[in-house]
């Protein structure tokens, strides 16, 4: 059975047209990653799944329920943690949680008892009764994390639960979620970071400019590229023209595809190989046109291949693509209730 | 180890619509007392500000020609009520704020994925609030203005005044809610508030009576909703209970106590329903 089913879900924000007619499922009991660079529309996904937005059209399923006509019903049974935290800065943490618990309406006992459990398993012991103004960034993020686990959801929605956290703070919420899993929630997260969707994820969809691009079990998505991927250098510091030369030269030569620049490495160039004999051929081809090879690896494709076979750039390029260009602070006032 | 468990088994307890509702209520408006504790300075600046007017604007006039006041009474007494409704009043005024931070600050995000029972607990919340602490920073007013020897209304009064305190109340809520929906952000809406606080007070019959006024500012005075609720609390003031008389000769004719009570119960009703569509819109 499904835990969520999005269908043919369209979405504009004025001119700008976030989701084109997306579709997806979610089975249950699975920790399902949305992995997408920024921009790609995984927010605007997961709060039309948690009713805090209304699709232009399409219909949007949460364990059965239509959560365009019974959004209650689906509200009760889904915790939510937004990618930006909300907190009151004045209310300590265990406050907080308190008027959550009150907000879904649990009797004083089981909140109290759930409180201080989440206190316990999430190690919030020692700060939970300061104000949630003087918290560090890791703490909030367990805060509203907890918060969004109080009413013990059968379904938890994460958006980006580990942006901008530390190493310790992050793996502490890696954990959780794979416990969470393990006990049969299905948790929907959405990242742009590959190593978080490979570490955590059982089933994943990669979402690219408001649609899904590629869907499937992590492992398999890179099987089906087939073939290996060879990181390769000239030099150690590259430059485009140098670059482009030696792209085309790969290109000529067979059993080599998707061959792209990867500017942010010293124009390094990354590509797709059907098989090791290739690379004789290839060494071959570039000495033929001057070229020495510094650095050469060869590895199982990623999941960064698989967006790239995909769209034609990487996760990186993409990101870097709108990094700059959006602006936060506007969307979050157009967006505000 | 043996950690608890994130999930066992799961609440599923459903409690009637109404001790639902209460509860939600009960926690928002707690939430935002508890706000209120921790930063007391509002409430404290609220109290001290009217106290500084009664004794400043008290001690400015205590030299007035007994002329100004019709019947004879001193200017203390006279302002006293007006500096009671002026608190009511400003304290009302920011209803709104509390929210719009919410707004901005993505706060009411949380409560809107929370599946209350009915979204209009948040607005219920800020109404009892307010309601309460307008109340109480104007009966702490009521009690200094006695030990001032401005005069107490006595218990019949003390009701009469927060009835009538109640209804202004109520409406500036509405309209100050209202305004924390439809404006953009709070700078907006502190410029708001700004702009109609001290106007109000002046086009009003707070601080001298309609016939000392120039006849434009006289129609201002007699048409604003600060009047119907300064009057009555006047008139309680000076023993007078019965709602019969006649409290305003305005330019446009005489309204009695009745009258002024009708029109903020009618205000209160319209704005209520005014906003009712907007936050509807903005809850949904
Ligand atoms: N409130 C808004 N107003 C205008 N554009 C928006 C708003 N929210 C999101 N967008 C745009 O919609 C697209 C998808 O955004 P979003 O769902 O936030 O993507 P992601 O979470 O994957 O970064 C982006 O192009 C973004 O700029
Ligand atoms: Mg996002």
């Amino acid at each position: 059975m499904n835990s969520i089913e999005l269908q043919n879900l369209e979405k504009s924000y004025g001119s700008v047209r976030a989701l084109r007619g997306l579709s997806l499922k979610v089975p249950q009991g699975c920790l399902y990653g949305l992995l997408g660079p920024n921009g790609a529309g995984k927010t605007t996904i997961l709060r039309i799944i948690s009713t805090l937005l209304a699709p232009d059209s399409g219909s949007v399923h949460v364990a059965g329920k239509d959560a365009l006509i019974d959004a209650r019903a689906v509200r009760k049974l889904l915790g939510y943690v937004a990618q930006e935290v909300s907190i009151d800065k004045i209310l300590t943490g265990r406050e907080l949680m308190s008027l959550q618990g009150d907000l879904y309406h649990l009797s004083n006992e089981d909140r109290d008892c759930r409180i201080g459990e989440l206190i316990e398993r999430l190690d919030m012991n020692d700060w939970i009764d300061r104000r949630c103004g003087t918290y560090s960034g890791g703490m909030r993020r367990k805060l509203d994390l907890a918060a969004g686990l109080l009413h013990k959801p059968r379904l938890i929605v994460l958006d980006e639960p580990t942006v901008g956290l530390d190493i310790e703070s992050r793996s502490a919420i890696w954990q959780l979620l794979l416990e969470l899993r393990g006990q049969g929630t299905t948790v929907l997260l959405s990242s742009h970071y590959l190593e978080e969707i490979e570490a955590l994820a059982d089933e994943m969809a990669i979402i690219d400019n408001g649609d899904v691009i590629a869907q499937g079990i992590p492992h398999r998505l890179k099987e089906q590229l087939g073939g290996d991927r060879v990181t390769l250098r000239v030099r150690e510091f590259s430059d485009e023209n140098e670059a482009s030369h030696v792209k085309k030269v790969l290109e000529g030569v067979q059993g080599v595809r998707q061959v792209v620049i990867n500017r942010l490495q010293g124009f390094s160039l990354n590509c797709l190989i059907d098989k090791d004999e290739v690379i004789a051929q290839l060494r071959d081809q570039l000495l033929q046109e001057g070229f020495s090879v510094f650095s050469l690896s060869q590895s199982k494709p990623s999941l960064d291949d698989v967006y790239l076979q995909a769209t034609g750039r990487t996760l990186q390029d993409a990101e870097l693509a709108v990094a700059g260009i959006r602006d936060f602070k506007l969307e979050k006032k157009k967006s505000m209730r | 180890m043996t950690s608890p468990s994130v999930i066992n088994s799961s609440f599923s307890s459903e409690n009637s619509f109404f001790s639902e509702l209460v509860q939600e209520t009960f926690a928002l408006t707690r939430r935002l007392f508890l706000q209120l504790l921790r930063r007391p300075s509002t409430l404290i600046a609220g109290i001290l500000q009217p106290l500084i007017w009664l004794v400043l604007f008290g001690a400015l006039f205590s030299n007035a020609p007994d002329s100004l006041i019709p019947g004879g009474i001193s200017y203390g007494r006279f302002l006293g009520a007006g500096v009671i409704v002026f608190t009511a009043f400003s304290g009302a005024l920011n209803a709104g704020l509390p929210v719009m931070f919410d707004r901005e600050f993505g706060f009411l995000n949380r409560l809107l994925v929370a599946p209350l029972r009915s979204r209009s607990s948040i607005v219920l919340a800020s109404v009892i609030y307010i309601t309460s602490i307008s109340l109480l920073q104007s009966v702490a007013i009521m009690m200094t203005a006695s030990l001032l020897g401005y005069g107490w209304p006595g218990l019949t009064g003390l009701l009469l005044v927060l009835v009538t305190l109640l209804l202004l109340v109520f409406s500036v809520t509405a309209l100050s809610l209202g305004l924390a929906f439809a404006l953009p952000g709070h700078i907006e809406l502190i410029a708001v508030i700004f702009v109609f606080n001290l106007p109000l007070l002046f086009a009003s019959t707070a601080l001298a009576p309609l016939s000392f006024m120039p006849g434009w500012l006289g129609w201002l005075a007699a048409l604003n909703p600060l009047t119907f609720a300064i009057e009555p609390i006047r008139a309680a003031y000076e023993g007078n209970f019965d709602l019969g008389i006649i409290l305003i000769y305005a330019p446009y004719g005489e309204v009695n106590g009745f009258e002024c009570l009708g029109v903020l119960t009618f205000l209160a009703i319209g704005l209520f329903l005014l906003i009712r569509p907007l936050l509807n819109r903005k809850l949904a």
